[in-house]
């Protein structure tokens, strides 16, 4: 597990040369991603996992959270139960479905919140300066001092386990560095001569930022933020693994790895079940990010 | 372009208010000071004089000229001027109005009467947004609707010489620098400005989009009834433009006057050291050394006395301890001809100083032409 | 150079201060009363006002802030509520654990890395390169936690190679880590901690060694003659300065990392410290373990910025 990365961001301001039959900005970068077959291979992936996940009560064969004593960790390939059954009997496919729905859930929300809240205050802090700048920013430094891990397990650990203070937690953690990023890109269009223009014109702030700024900050920061979705979802697992996650019956990747522990000595393979999908789906997050962030690179 | 008066336009523009004879803009002793921050708390440490108390006039209808080396404050002026940044000191009168105090010119009337083209480069025009937008988005700002903006972008598209059926959607990255300097233009004009800054609008160009563009300016300024400050560090280019010309050196002007009288008959050893330098470029007028050697000083601790005297060949004892005086530019008539240099002011202690009874004649015009 | 150094210093204090703010901040986030956790549920509530003084949770906040602040700064870091011991002498000898295997743990990446990133560079597009590839996308995207898993279940269930947690019959009393029989304890946890940071020096010593690589003047050197080893031995000191920088990152990475690792392996560090606290809800506890965990990664951060800026001439920061 890895802490969250220092911002990159397209920042080549060179002219593209040949002008391409696809119009805009979204136009060249689709054409660009039609050709990465390993970022299309992870965005069908994602696609499945994430249809997995919503239509979980109708795909999963069983209850996630009905036990059964007589059934205690079945191996992989029962008759009945596919994926095996846990320490307490419960259907893994189940579990598995339904848990992907939680993880899914964190790596999803907390970076939208985060997207909205570190966007706006980075924003802010880039396009005034000065001491609005100066206020932001060192904050943000403060949070920047906790490996992320770290800000997750003091947060989460104060405010007590549950989904709503896991997603506060999460949110917490993602808006630094979302913010950075943000205050970046927007120091650098703020200083480019169209928002001049664009003063000259005598526009208020409120519509360059909306007008001028937002356009040009948003993909850069978007793809940041998609690089903290499997990033989000390793916090989360990892929350929910020391307890700070979901409670007990209901089902999710990182509990079912933290409760499967003790059965490693007897079904090995059944307990790195919930600890792949994490893996599986954090590398399709990944990798689909990277190749955003590469195709995003176009110069516009 | 030689008699500075007459340029004045014949016919009454409905938005004047001071009369042909009102400059169109008087700027007074304006400054601005960039502070240079340093040190453990990063306390102000110095400051770069980017624009240090200059004083001059536009007539209705003329093109005055700026030229002078890169980082000489230009930018900065032009960025004075449009309120971009603000002043430290100074005023500035719009057609007889002061500007931003409560009787004169509100900023948004000097929005739209001051409207900047800037240098063609990546950053000019939203690279997100289409041509047509950008020019539609000035006139949006100021209330016009959504759908007469965009007929009146499409308007001034074609009136700068592009198709708005073939360019109007297109974005920034799809234009040439030419036609981008166009667009810049037109959404320049969106607001039906009376004075346009133009801070080196055509530097960037090739020579012979350039000449297409400096033309296409020449109508508009006849057409719209516009008033240029044109900003160049090509003296061809001004020399080509402008009525008259303005000088500047390490944020000061050092010379002011009408262009012919400028280029023919310099009076400051560093617009003669300029031009030298420009011609030099011409095969038939190469001179054996370049007269401007070495960079301009550091504008952060500008050379005591005359600014000049570091790269000066005439420079003497006074110029080094007494800044010369430019003379009053806002007195001055248009077609007087004005030098910030002791030599040209009789009494000033310079040796090539004229006599107090007899005219000024700089006596190094032939070592330089 | 010194200004350089001394500015840095100067700018640590407030992010301290910050740190200190938030840990202070955790104990206010937490639902419940601290002194109705303290008591019992039939203390009379004149008994509980006078604890509540007493402790000076009657003053207002920033009050209460700057008496903690104080007790912090004199090394009281207040009463851990489970064993009713002080905080400072029980994070601090986990502390000594953690920071042991954690600076091993770098170590071994460091090195490991700069061996596999060299070849990756020199031999771009081979097995070893795609390996590299595929290492870092798995470093980055890996729940440590489970790669943990992953481990017990290879080398102390199925191989029984190695013992799957703990620390031994010692503890961490006498745990010597020169004798194998102790060491064999830290091997799993060492090599969970490591690999994440590997990948990630990984493929950063492959890009700049192909960058400096690809530069015009090892061009040259290669077209004198100078031999193969002449110029990787070049490029790998060239990369020194930025790959110690990264190392230090890294380790303070390490150190929240261990936090899910430890609690696998029940290795007796920070980590099960605060998997405890979680678990009893200990939050003093849990505050001074992550005062002393965050305050360490900044130092960290400041030691390899001054190192930094000591080994790299090139970096002249005003
Ligand atoms: N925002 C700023 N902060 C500090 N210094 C500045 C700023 N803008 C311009 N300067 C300095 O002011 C001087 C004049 O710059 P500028 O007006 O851009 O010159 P020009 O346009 O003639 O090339 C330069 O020395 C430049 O470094
Ligand atoms: S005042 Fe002196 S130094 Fe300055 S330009 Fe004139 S002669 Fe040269
Ligand atoms: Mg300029």
């Amino acid at each position: 597990m890895t802490d969250i990365p220092a911002g990159s961001f397209p920042t080549d301001k060179t002219q593209a040369a040949p002008a391409t039959k696809v119009r805009g900005y979204w136009g060249s970068v689709w054409n660009r991603l039609r050709y990465d077959y390993v970022t299309l291979f992870c965005l069908g992936l994602i696609t499945v996992i994430v249809l997995l996940a919503v239509f979980a009560p109708w795909l999963s064969p069983m209850d996630p959270e009905r036990s059964s004593m007589a059934n205690r960790l079945r191996p992989i390939g029962h008759a009945k139960f596919t994926l095996g059954t846990d320490e307490q009997g419960r259907d893994m496919l189940s579990r598995l479905l339904w848990g992907g729905r939680v993880s899914l859930l964190m790596g999803i929300v907390p970076v939208i919140f985060a997207t909205l809240i570190g966007g706006t205050f980075g924003i802010i802090a880039g396009y005034y300066g000065g001491k609005v700048n100066m206020v932001i920013m060192r904050t943000m430094d403060v949070f920047f001092a906790f490996p992320s891990v770290l800000l997750a397990v003091a947060i989460a650990g104060s405010l007590g386990g549950g989904i709503g203070n896991q997603m506060i937690t999460l949110t917490v953690v993602l808006i630094p560095p979302i913010c950075r990023v943000a205050e970046t890109a927007t120091a650098q269009v703020r200083s480019l001569d169209f928002v001049d223009a664009a003063r000259a014109s005598g526009a208020s702030t409120y519509s360059i930022l909306t007008n001028h700024v937002l356009i040009n900050v948003l993909s850069p920061v978007l793809v940041y933020s998609s690089t903290l979705v499997s990033i989000s979802i390793i916090l989360a697992s990892g929350l929910s693994f020391l307890g700070l996650g979901v409670s007990p019956p209901t089902a999710d990747w990182g509990l079912m790895l933290s409760t499967l522990r003790q059965s490693i000595y007897v079904q090995p393979l059944v307990a790195a079940l919930p600890g792949l999908c994490i893996l599986v789906t954090s590398i399709a997050f990944n990798l689909v990010s990277d190749g955003l962030r590469q195709a995003m690179d176009v110069k516009a | 372009m030689t008699d500075v008066i007459e340029t004045a336009p014949t016919s009454p523009d409905p938005r004047d208010r001071g009369g042909p004879a009102q400059p169109m803009l008087i700027v007074e002793n304006i400054k601005k000071y960039f502070p240079i921050r340093a040190g453990l708390l990063n306390k102000k440490v110095a400051e770069v004089k980017a624009v240090d108390d200059i004083s001059f006039y536009v007539l209705k209808g003329e093109t005055l000229g700026i030229v002078g080396e890169s980082g000489c404050g230009k930018s900065t002026l032009a960025r004075l001027l449009m309120y971009l940044i603000e002043k430290d000191e100074g005023h500035l009168v719009l057609d007889g109005d002061p500007v931003g105090e409560k009787t004169g010119t509100s900023l948004d009337g000097l929005r739209r009467s001051l409207q900047m083209v800037f240098q063609d480069s990546y950053s000019s025009l939203n690279p997100r947004l289409p041509i047509e937008a950008s020019i539609a988005y000035g006139p949006k700002v100021q209330g016009t609707r959504e759908k007469a903006a965009k007929e009146q972008a499409r308007a001034l598209l074609e009136k700068v010489g592009l198709k708005a059926e073939r360019f109007g959607q297109r974005y920034p990255h799809e234009l040439s620098g030419g036609q981008k300097q166009r667009v810049n233009i037109a959404r320049a004009l969106a607001l039906d400005p009376r004075l346009l800054i133009l801070d080196e609008a055509v530097s960037a160009l090739d020579k012979s989009v350039e000449a297409q563009v400096l033309n296409l300016l020449g109508d508009l300024k006849e057409q719209l009834n516009l008033t240029y400050i044109f900003i160049s560090h090509d003296l061809h280019v001004v020399k080509y433009i402008s009525d008259r010309v303005l000088v500047m050196y390490l944020g000061q002007v050092v010379e002011i006057g009408p262009v012919d009288d400028i280029y023919s008959n310099p009076m400051h050893p560093y617009t003669a050291a300029l031009l030298a330098c420009q011609l030099s470029m011409d095969p038939d007028e190469r001179v054996e050394s370049a007269p401007l050697a070495g960079d301009p000083p550091n504008p952060v601790n500008p050379p005591s006395g005359c600014r000049f005297h570091t790269r000066c060949p005439y420079v003497e004892d006074v110029c080094m301890s007494k800044m010369p005086s430019l003379g009053d530019t806002l007195r001055a008539d248009p077609g007087e001809h004005l030098a910030a240099c002791h030599m040209v002011h009789a009494g000033s202690g310079h040796s090539k100083a004229p006599n107090p009874d007899s005219r000024p004649l700089p006596l190094w015009q032939g070592e330089t032409r | 150079m010194w200004m350089y150094a001394l500015r840095r210093l100067i700018l640590t204090i407030p992010i301290l201060l910050g740190v200190t703010i938030i840990c202070f901040a955790l104990v206010q986030i937490a639902p419940g009363d601290p002194i109705t956790s303290l008591v019992r549920p039939d203390t009379p509530p004149e008994q509980i006002a006078m604890l509540r003084a007493y402790y000076g949770l009657d003053q207002p906040v920033v009050v209460q802030y700057f008496m903690w602040l104080w007790r912090v700064l004199q090394g009281n870091f207040g009463t851990s509520i489970a064993n009713n011991a002080p905080v400072a002498a029980e994070v601090m000898r986990a502390f000594a654990n953690t920071i042991v295997i954690a600076l091993i743990s770098v170590v071994l990446a460091f090195i490991v890395s700069l061996i596999l990133g060299t070849i990756a560079a020199l031999r771009q597009g081979g097995i070893v390169d795609r390996l590299v590839t595929a290492l870092a996308v798995f470093g980055i995207s890996v729940p440590t936690f489970w790669l943990a898993v992953v481990l017990v279940i290879f080398f102390a269930v199925n191989l029984n190679w190695l013992p799957a947690t703990g620390m031994g019959s010692g503890g961490s009393d006498t745990f010597n880590y020169f004798d194998w029989n102790d060491f064999k304890f830290a091997v799993m946890p060492i090599i969970a901690l490591a690999l994440p940071p590997l990948a990630i020096m990984t493929r950063t010593t492959r890009a700049s060694i192909s960058e400096i690589l690809n530069q015009d003047f090892i061009q040259t050197l290669r077209a004198k003659g100078l031999s193969e080893f002449a110029i990787i031995t070049h490029a790998i000191r060239n990369i020194m300065p930025s790959a110690v920088a990264m190392l230090g990152l890294q380790l303070g990475y390490l150190i929240g990392g261990s936090v899910l690792v430890e609690t696998v392996f029940t290795w007796p560090g920070t980590g099960a410290l605060l998997n405890k606290a979680i678990l009893t809800r200990d939050i003093p506890l849990l505050q001074g373990t992550i005062l002393v965990l965050a305050g360490a990664f900044v130092l960290i951060n400041l030691v390899v910025d001054l190192a930094q800026s000591l080994v790299d001439p090139r970096i002249k920061r005003t």
